[in-house]
């Protein structure tokens, strides 16, 4: 919420339990009365209980209402990575203008459980209101920071749904009671239920709306004040907004781009994206097979490629060094290929439902000998469909593997954006079954390859072989000296020619200033947010952000030059040698030594906070060494 | 799929020769199992006449893996173990092509013997071709999934102790619908096997006996009676009523066939296994078509209704 509310929450800091109406009055003494509506433009709403409580459904209608409402939402969540129980949080960050993260404290926290109130807690803002069941919860009012409102959440659901639901039915009277609180629209969020609710059985949809109305018909207005969002103004020619996870965004973006096989095997956080194209590619004549093992599944892909189309495998850091070895064949036969991974931590089975970029040097590097491949990273939920196009597009007119890394808090988060115009985006998904004429190469130097698929006739009757043996301009196996340079130097030099054609990455504030801080992937928010919050102070901080890991697009130096500090901001290790998997790649490549590094491994996403207090500690000692 | 709609109609081909057909000279050492293998599958394609730009060779890593160098066809030398799901793409994704694999015993059995197991279970429309010398010989004599107890290779030089593999049994046992064997000293049998497999709807696998000159020599000679051995056929049940056709074997029936399976070293040779089981081609169409029906015709409508859904 914006500051000028926060005067409001501490000076009515207090509890109460309406079990026990009394208490109210006797907490809220003169306050209980003629509450005001107020408008807020920004809130951070945290809802913390265990896995199986369906938070995230409650999460989810939050976002896509504000998505239909014009208005910017973020969420971020975590699950554990066992099937069933477990603490969980859904966090949704609603607001009137740009929401750029998540939101370093809650405004809002609505805490089910008394692990979920101790764990979250600190998470809340001074002055900010903790929402709890108290059928569960204890708060400790000894604390004078926050406001606190305790509401039988678990008996209230029992009591309007007949008792027969036991407890199940509670994140939906949480949603009523957050409508109320926030003037949130009922007809919309009725509307939402029926989708969401309306195929299952009527008794399931009805038990919704009877939580839903009981959570919404609760007095809370009457110990707390209630919020309005500000109204946003549409642009007039602005498309409607739709509301997704990067996961989904990924999966409709491949679609888009032309994709239309794929092959995979399931893991966490990736596996969404193959459900997803499981269930829509035959739609579109395609297919996606789930594999036995991870080498197959990239196998099919490639085996996809061959035959002509524009295909897919993905997975997340483990499956993918599994991949390595056909992704080399990918380089060396030149067949397209697109593969996503949906980074997570590691190393090995590491930490699968948290976030962390250090797949960086695995997709640029990964696999034994010189296997050039593109890497791209998508910095938002929208772009995770926009990147997942030139992708395609890139894997096609190169013909060579393409990564794409995304990450775990991409994948579960959602945002609303502006609905894109497929009528421009869409990819013509048609191979090229042309006869091809005689003489044909597979592998003319000098040249990008571009396979001839089965099928296509060859006027000469001379076929042509795609093979991971070192090979002549037709493709024959060969161990000569002056070929393997001269085929080396083909399949590199077809990224050299991509970074020409790269755009350099837009800059976020002035061209020249003290400090230019660079980004890749998920951390775009944050890094954009401490920007202007640095700048809004008066320091001199710019940022930029690479969509393009590899090849870098040619000119970055010149951008570097502009700066006194160059920080690259990233999930990961600093390494023996100090420095994250992008600062170790930029320092090599430009030699730059004011490119230093700001890391983190704690398996979360990048406060602002956190991004400034680096920077500063940076800066001095920076300053230090001189 | 996809792909027949677009695929353009091609005149009827003048008749595939071997000449058509050959490509590099083969690389293998003079004398082995494979060159006769390759000179069936000639044989197979000449007869057949398919259309010389629907034929596709694919193959892993080995000796007999270099097979689609010397086919003059559109041919695909990937990486070791993987050339059965590679072909699965090409299959699914292209009803019109005729996938053909090749590989040897260390690929099939070994490296790659998981895709084995499950394009057996999927029924993938392919025929795979793998030229069993139970050694590795690519690598120079080391021991494989199909070498004997008891012989000496480089990395057993006290005789194999691991039990090999029996590959009718595993084929069967994981689902293929096709399921032959027999040696490369038979050309005449081989070039039936490899017909009758390549006309099969579904995933048929041809178990060639090839030997390795090189590094196991003369081991398949009990099974060629050129060389004092005996090549025991499979006399299959051919319904005609008669008394002698009750003993012969029934290619459906699973127990039968593995009990030909567990005969001594050579064993029997033909068609062990044969049933009609929805290929996993046909199952996946059946899906497309089906929401295909229920969709827009035009893929920008189909997405532009999804994004709808997310409004």
């Amino acid at each position: 919420m914006t500051e000028k509310n926060i005067s409001d929450f501490t000076s009515c800091a207090g509890h109460a339990d309406i079990n026990d109406l009394s208490s109210i009055t006797g907490n809220l003494e003169g306050q209980n009365t003629a509450r005001r509506q107020q408008f807020i433009n920004d809130a951070v709403i945290r809802i913390a209980g265990n896995s199986q409580d369906g938070i995230q459904a409650v999460g989810g209608f939050l976002a896509r209402l504000a998505g239909r409402s014009a208005q910017d939402v973020m969420t971020y969540m975590t699950i554990p990575s066992t099937i069933s129980g477990g603490p969980s949080i859904f966090q949704v960050r609603i607001g009137s203008g740009e929401v750029l993260s998540a939101g370093d404290e809650a405004d809002f926290l609505v805490a089910f459980y008394q692990h979920s109130y101790k764990d979250h807690i600190g998470f809340l803002k001074k002055g900010g209101t903790l929402l709890y069941d108290s059928d569960h919860v204890q708060p400790d009012f000894t604390d004078k920071g926050h406001f606190y409102i305790g509401v039988p959440m678990t008996g209230l659901t029992v009591e309007a749904l007949g008792g027969t639901a036991k407890d199940k039915g509670k994140n939906i009277f949480l949603l009523g009671l957050l409508a109320k609180i926030f003037d949130l629209s009922v007809p919309k969020i009725e509307k939402l239920m029926e989708e969401r609710f309306g195929k299952k059985d009527p008794s399931v949809a009805n038990n919704a709306l009877m939580a839903f109305h009981a959570g919404y018909a609760y007095p809370v207005g009457n110990v707390i004040d209630l919020y309005q969002f500000e109204k946003t103004e549409k642009k007039p020619d602005a498309r409607p907004q739709v509301t997704m996870d990067g996961n989904q965004a990924l999966a409709y973006g491949l679609i888009a781009g032309g994709v239309r096989y794929g092959a995979a095997y399931p893991i966490t956080p990736w596996t969404s994206i193959m459900e997803i194209l499981r269930a829509e590619l035959p739609k579109y004549g395609g297919l996606f097979v789930q594999c036995e093992d991870e080498l197959a599944s990239v196998a099919m892909a490639l085996g996809y490629a061959f035959a002509g189309h524009t295909a897919v495998t993905g997975s997340s850091g483990p499956g993918i060094s599994l991949k390595t070895e056909a992704i080399g064949w990918a380089s060396m036969a030149e067949i397209p290929l697109l593969i996503v991974n949906v980074q997570r931590g590691g190393p090995s089975t590491g930490l699968p439902t948290h976030v962390e970029q250090s797949d960086l040097n695995q997709a640029i590097f990964g696999g034994h000998g010189d296997s050039p491949r593109v890497v791209l990273a998508p910095k938002t939920v929208e772009d995770c469909f926009y990147i997942a196009i030139e992708a395609a597009r890139i894997a096609r007119q190169y013909s060579t593997p393409v990564f794409i890394l995304s990450d775990a808090s991409l994948a579960t988060r959602i945002e609303a954006f502006e609905e894109p115009d497929l009528s421009i985006l869409m990819a013509d998904p048609r191979p090229d079954f042309s006869p091809r004429p005689a003489g044909f190469k597979p592998y003319t130097l000098g040249q990008i390859t571009h396979h001839a698929p089965p099928g296509v006739k060859i006027t000469d009757g001379q076929y042509p072989l795609v093979t991971g043996l070192e090979h002549d301009e037709l493709g024959h196996p060969t161990g000569n000296p002056k070929l393997h340079l001269a085929m080396t130097a083909k399949r590199r030099d077809k990224l050299r020619q991509l970074a020409n054609e790269l755009p350099l990455p837009e800059i976020h504030g002035p061209g020249e200033g003290n400090i230019l801080l660079v980004g890749w992937g998920s951390t775009y928010g944050p890094i954009r947010e401490a920007v202007d919050k640095a700048r809004s102070g008066g320091d001199s901080v710019s940022s930029i952000h690479l969509r393009h890991v590899h090849p870098l697009p040619v000119g970055i130096e010149t951008i570097f030059e502009g700066f006194n500090h160059v920080f690259v901001v990233e999930m990961n290790d600093e390494g023996v040698y100090g420095y994250g998997q992008l600062a170790a790649i930029l320092r090599a490549r430009y030699c730059n030594p004011k490119i230093q590094s700001i890391t983190k491994t704690d398996g979360l996403t990048y406060k602002v906070r956190e991004i400034l207090d680096r920077t500063t500690v940076h800066l001095n000692s920076a300053f230090a060494k001189r | 799929m996809l792909a027949d709609a677009m695929a353009p109609a091609l005149p009827q081909q003048e008749k595939l020769t071997k000449k058509k057909l050959t490509a590099d000279h083969p690389t293998w050492c003079p004398g082995c199992g494979d060159y006769s293998v390759l000179s069936s599958f000639y044989k197979v394609l000449e007869r057949n006449n398919l259309p010389h730009e629907n034929i596709v060779a694919i193959a892993g890593i080995g000796c007999s893996s270099r097979f689609p160098y010397f086919v003059n066809a559109h041919g695909v030398h990937f990486v070791h173990g993987r050339a059965v799901p590679f072909a699965t793409g090409v299959s699914l994704s292209r009803s019109d092509i005729h996938v053909f694999v090749f590989g040897g015993d260390g690929d099939g059995y070994s490296i790659g013997g998981n895709h084995l197991d499950h394009c057996a279970r999927k029924n993938v429309n392919m025929l795979y071709v793998i030229m069993d010398n139970q050694v590795y010989g690519l690598t120079k004599k080391q021991t494989s999934p199909t070498s004997p107890v008891g012989y000496k290779s480089k990395t057993d030089p006290a005789g194999a102790i691991d039990r090999p593999v029996n590959p009718m049994k595993k084929l069967i046992a994981n689902g293929a619908t096709f399921v032959a064997r027999t040696c490369a000293s038979n050309p005449a049998h081989m070039i039936d096997m490899m017909e009758r497999g390549m006309k099969h709807n579904g995933f048929a696998v041809v178990e060639v006996l090839s030997e390795c000159v090189q590094f196991y020599s003369n081991a398949f000679d009990a099974a060629n009676p050129r060389r004092g051995g005996v090549f025991k056929l499979i006399e299959e049940k051919t319904h005609d009523g008669t008394s002698e056709d009750e003993n012969r074997h029934d290619v459906t029936d699973e127990q039968a066939a593995y009990k030909l399976a567990d005969q001594p070293f050579p064993g029997v040779f033909g068609v062990f296994f044969k049933v009609d089981r929805p290929t996993k081609n046909q199952l996946e169409q059946k899906w497309i078509d089906s929401l295909r029906a229920k969709n827009d015709p035009s893929d920008l409508d189909i997405l532009r209704k999804t994004f709808d859904r997310l409004k």
